[in-house]
């Protein structure tokens, strides 16, 4: 290894997870076979609101095959109530059991389980059991909800107003709408949506009689949060209690929760003495599994006649479904904290109402609130130029702050770490063509088409984050460990499922400790190997992950010299570590590669007076800010005037995540997130009708993106390193999933505006743009 | 009422006496032991249990094992013959894949897509997998990876044809 190699880090190498993956050899939750295993089954409440009268279980107990089958009142007391870790001031909260007690309050609300020897049995089991449900009036719609006259999703709590919370900053709001020469409002809907993952939940639960340990595995973004929470749930001792995330199949948010099914399946394990297995239908997971965004507000701008933006101000009503779940509450909140976007707004206010409907609860589905700011800044963006006649491109700019003003300070309160909004936005022009694409609009609408070209400028929060800013600690935990025999394992506290951190944490430690990429394993998801991790969410893995194993290897580094150095009876200040191999230029021409060097760490014959033996390092990384990605993002769509289908003629996208490890993985994040803001403009809603009955229960009936949806994309990229981690490093998670909705849904708008149409809510389906233009038709 | 099946499954006999309502995908699972067929939403919508059945490609949770009796049946454990196949090389090679969860239905979707047309363009491939969902990838790395594979004469018609 003495010669000069090619650095790991920047190359768009093939994924090291791959190959079990591809070959079908992964194990996920329910590919475990554990000897006495019983499955467990879920009935759930076919009503969105009732009262349980009487439940009846005999049938169900007596099938061949039926190990047990519990209610609410069986379990409820021993598995503890399910946590929501937001920290909002005077927040109104029901009792969250795992099971319904007398009342149920949404479609797909747990009532009873029944636990059998076979899955199929299991279902036949919870279709025995016998539920007198007394329907009860539903609260269906968040904005009705806050009335005087609405019904209670929650009788007991005596208003469907979860809590109200205001995000205020910089100057006075007030003075801003008084010095304003006009008030531009606009009225926005952020729908609601199921995240989807294609590997719905699972759960498999085993408990050790004599050593009294229990291990759970469970489909979960966030195993070490579950570690955390769940044994003052279940009565189990943290250091008693296993958490193991195997291959996950997607999560989106949707799998960074505490769910019902995680301390009733470990609750079933112990009382049992068998270990259980629970594994989610699709139509479960559509109806109980957290949805995500779901707010309406109205929004006002205080603008001067020269495009000026004096202020932002807005009330939003969230729907927060009817419970709460890990975070259900902090979801509008961070809307409110990058509600300015990329832009130097000087004052802010965004009332939030949090509002209980009968309804699965909202949560972090990918992005996690910032894409309902991105959103509705980038649309009032296009309302504001529109209505004054300026260029949309020109009013951006007009706001951007300049790259000498980072760290900036929003009027929001937060510090944007690092930034050059400009570069994007002229790379991306000059990617797109731009002026060649607006002549070719022009032309396609003088030919009577409907052509469009939208754009959208963003910024967003990732990195979760310092701990300061977070519910239960933002710092990230990794080790580093070389082998007697060279070879080098890495243990990291996030939690990947599908964003590739085995390949690009290898990429990292390959480079800097100099060895073959072949070498390296990268271990995560198990609490009993990683037992501290604060999991993979919010854009965080690489940035506040990779930092800390970053740290692990400089002290292994360190360390290192020091044996050298005894080695070649010298002090460390004169040993060179360079692509593996250790040297001592001038005083002697000996090499030390990593093997001879481990085999002397742990032979531990001949160590310098005070050195530990091993060479393995622990580091907590707690980052000081959170980082700020950003970017440009230019689509051009066509309207089909007959049939209202909107069709992606070209998507250019520059984002801005700092140094890239892996850029195929970084081009693979982007473009599965642009997927699902796709999927949000043109086809997602996840639909309740008025007695709040799930009407997209399954994939028949929620649209997902299809191959045949997508756009070619041609994607560019500007560097701006982030100061708050040594790899300057941002994070790319959700980048695609914010900065993509606001330009599909202007381009969409651009393209109708011929025709007079100044708004359309998302879903913007063919039928909803045919409406549209057959209404402005109908108005001319 | 049990009643026997019998198959061919990636080329060896299997014969078990099971419930004729026991679907295609979890007979494989449960009884062949085979779970790199993944079932996504039991509706036939996610394309997660695509399995090869006398060649063609079906979605083994819209299929009773015992509707299977007599056939051959090729799964994601069954393709490439100890090697990895040119279509799962392109999955690997172009990032076709994230989470993993959907990928063996994508291939072998992919598989039964390049037998019918081997040179299929861009747009050919995504009409080819409409009926195969992926949350993560967003597509056009699969795409790209079908694509390779077509390029590299990605349809060996002994894994197709088999049975």
């Amino acid at each position: 290894m003495a010669d000069a190699v090619t650095p790991y880090v920047g190359r768009a190498m093939k994924r090291i997870e791959d190959p079990r993956l591809i070959k079908g050899l992964g194990t996920y939750v329910d590919d475990l076979r554990l000897p006495g295993l019983v499955h467990a089954a879920i009935l759930r409440s076919p009503h969105a609101h009732a009262r349980i009268r009487k439940i009846d279980v005999s049938a169900a107990r007596a099938l061949a095959g039926v190990v047990a089958v519990f209610t609410g009142a069986d379990v409820n007391d021993a598995c503890g109530l399910i946590p929501c870790a937001a920290a909002i001031p005077d927040l109104k909260a029901p009792k969250h059991t795992v099971l319904a007690g007398d009342r149920v309050y949404y479609v797909g609300h747990p009532v009873a389980v029944a636990v059998a020897s076979d899955p199929y049995v299991a279902r036949d089991a919870i279709e025995a059991i016998d539920v007198d449900y007394d329907p009860l009036p539903v609260v269906a719609d968040a904005e009705a909800a806050v009335k005087p006259e609405s019904p209670l999703t929650h009788p007991d709590l005596g208003s469907n107003v979860a809590y109200t919370h205001t995000v205020a900053g910089g100057s006075s709001i007030d003075e801003a709408f008084r010095s304003a020469d006009r008030v531009i409002k606009h009225r926005l809907v952020h729908q609601r949506l199921t995240p989807m993952p294609i590997e719905p939940r699972g759960v498999v639960a085993s408990f050790h009689q004599g050593e009294g340990a229990l291990t759970i595995w469970t489909s979960t973004q966030v195993p070490h949060l579950l570690r955390t929470l769940l044994p003052g749930m279940i009565n189990v001792p943290e250091n008693k209690l296993r958490i193991v995330a195997p291959e996950v199949g997607g999560g989106f948010g949707a799998k960074l929760n505490v769910y019902a099914e995680e301390a009733l399946v470990a609750h079933l394990a112990m009382r049992l003495q068998r270990p259980v297995k629970w594994i989610e239908s699709r139509r479960d997971n559509a109806a109980a599994t957290i949805h995500g965004r779901d707010q309406v507000g109205e929004y006002e701008l205080a603008v001067r006649n020269d495009g000026t933006i004096l202020g932002i101000r807005t009330r939003t009503i969230a729907d927060l479904g009817s419970y709460l779940q890990l975070l259900t509450p902090a979801i509008p909140t961070l809307t409110g904290l990058v509600l300015t976007g990329c832009y130097r707004i000087p004052a802010v206010k965004m009332d939030i109402v949090g509002v209980y409907t009968n309804k699965m609860a909202t949560d972090a589905y990918r992005g996690a609130g910032r894409p309902e700011a991105t959103y509705l800044i980038e649309r009032l963006m296009d309302v504001v130029a529109n209505e004054l006649g300026i260029d949309r491109l020109e009013i951006r700019l007009k706001h951007f702050p300049q790259p000498a003003e980072f760290p900036f300070a929003t009027s929001c309160g937060l510090t944007y770490d690092s930034g050059n909004y400009q570069g994007a936005l002229a790379k991306a022009k000059q990617l797109a063509n731009w002026d060649q694409l607006v002549k070719d609009r022009d032309a396609a609408r003088a030919a009577g088409r409907l052509s469009g070209i939208g754009v959208s400028t963003y910024v967003e929060i990732c990195a979760m984050g310092p701990s300061k800013a977070m519910p239960a600690g933002g710092w990230e935990w990794g080790s580093v460990r070389m082998e007697i025999s060279g070879k080098v394992t890495v243990v990291t506290g996030v939690s990947p499922h599908g964003q590739g951190q085995e390949t690009t944490f290898a990429q990292i430690v390959a480079d800097r400790i100099g060895v073959p990429i072949e070498d390296v394993v990268v271990l995560h998801g198990d609490t009993n190997v990683a037992p501290y991790g604060r999991d993979t969410y919010g854009s965080r893995g690489t940035a506040v992950g990779g930092t800390a194993i970053v740290m692990s290897i400089d002290k292994i580094l360190a360390k290192a010299k020091t044996l050298a150095a005894h080695l070649f009876e010298t002090t460390s200040d004169h040993v060179v570590f360079e692509n593996g191999v250790f040297t001592a230029p001038g005083v002697t021409n000996r090499e030390i590669g990593w093997g001879e060097l481990a085999g002397e760490a742990y032979v531990a014959k001949n160590l310098p007076a005070g050195l530990e033996p091993g060479l393995e390092a622990s580091s907590f990384f707690e980052p000081q800010n959170f980082t700020f990605p950003f970017g440009t993002h230019i689509v051009a769509v066509d309207v089909d005037r007959d049939t209202g289908r909107v069709k992606i003629t070209k998507y250019v996208a520059v984002d801005d995540c700092g140094p890239q490890i892996n850029p195929l993985i970084v081009e693979g994040q982007l473009q599965g997130g642009i997927a699902h803001s796709l999927g949000q403009v043109l086809f997602e809603k996840t639909v309740y009708d008025e007695n709040g009955q799930l009407l997209t229960g399954e994939f028949m009936d929620y649209a997902l993106p299809r191959a045949t949806d997508i756009p070619e994309y041609i994607f560019g990229h500007t560097v701006t390193p982030t100061p708050v981690n040594p790899l300057g490093i941002k994070g790319v998670g959700e980048a695609g999933t914010i900065g993509a909705t606001p330009a599909i849904a202007n381009a969409v708008l651009d393209a109708l505006a011929p025709l007079g149409v100044t708004h359309l809510d998302l879903p913007m389906t063919p039928e909803r743009v045919w409406q549209a233009m057959k209404t402005a038709a109908a108005t001319v | 009422m049990p009643i026997p099946v019998r198959l061919r499954v990636n080329d060896a006999d299997r014969e078990h006496v099971i419930e004729p309502r026991v679907l295609l995908v979890h007979y494989l699972r449960d009884h062949c032991g085979l779970t790199g067929t993944h079932v996504g939403c039991e509706t036939g919508i996610c394309g997660a249990c695509t399995v090869l059945v006398d060649g063609r490609a079906v979605k083994s949770c819209t299929m009773f094992a015992v509707q299977a009796d007599g056939a051959s049946v090729t799964t994601i454990e069954g393709v490439g013959n100890g090697h990895l196949h040119p279509v799962q090389q392109g999955f690997w090679d172009c990032h076709g894949l994230q989470c993993g969860y959907c990928t063996p239905g994508m291939i072998m979707a992919s598989i039964h897509l390049l037998a019918q047309n081997p040179s299929p363009t861009r747009a050919e491939i995504a009409e080819g997998l409409r009926g195969n969902l992926c949350r993560c990838t967003g597509y056009s790395h699969i795409i790209d990876a079908v694509a390779q594979a077509a390029r590299s004469g990605g349809a060996p018609a002994k894994e197709v044809a088999r049975g």
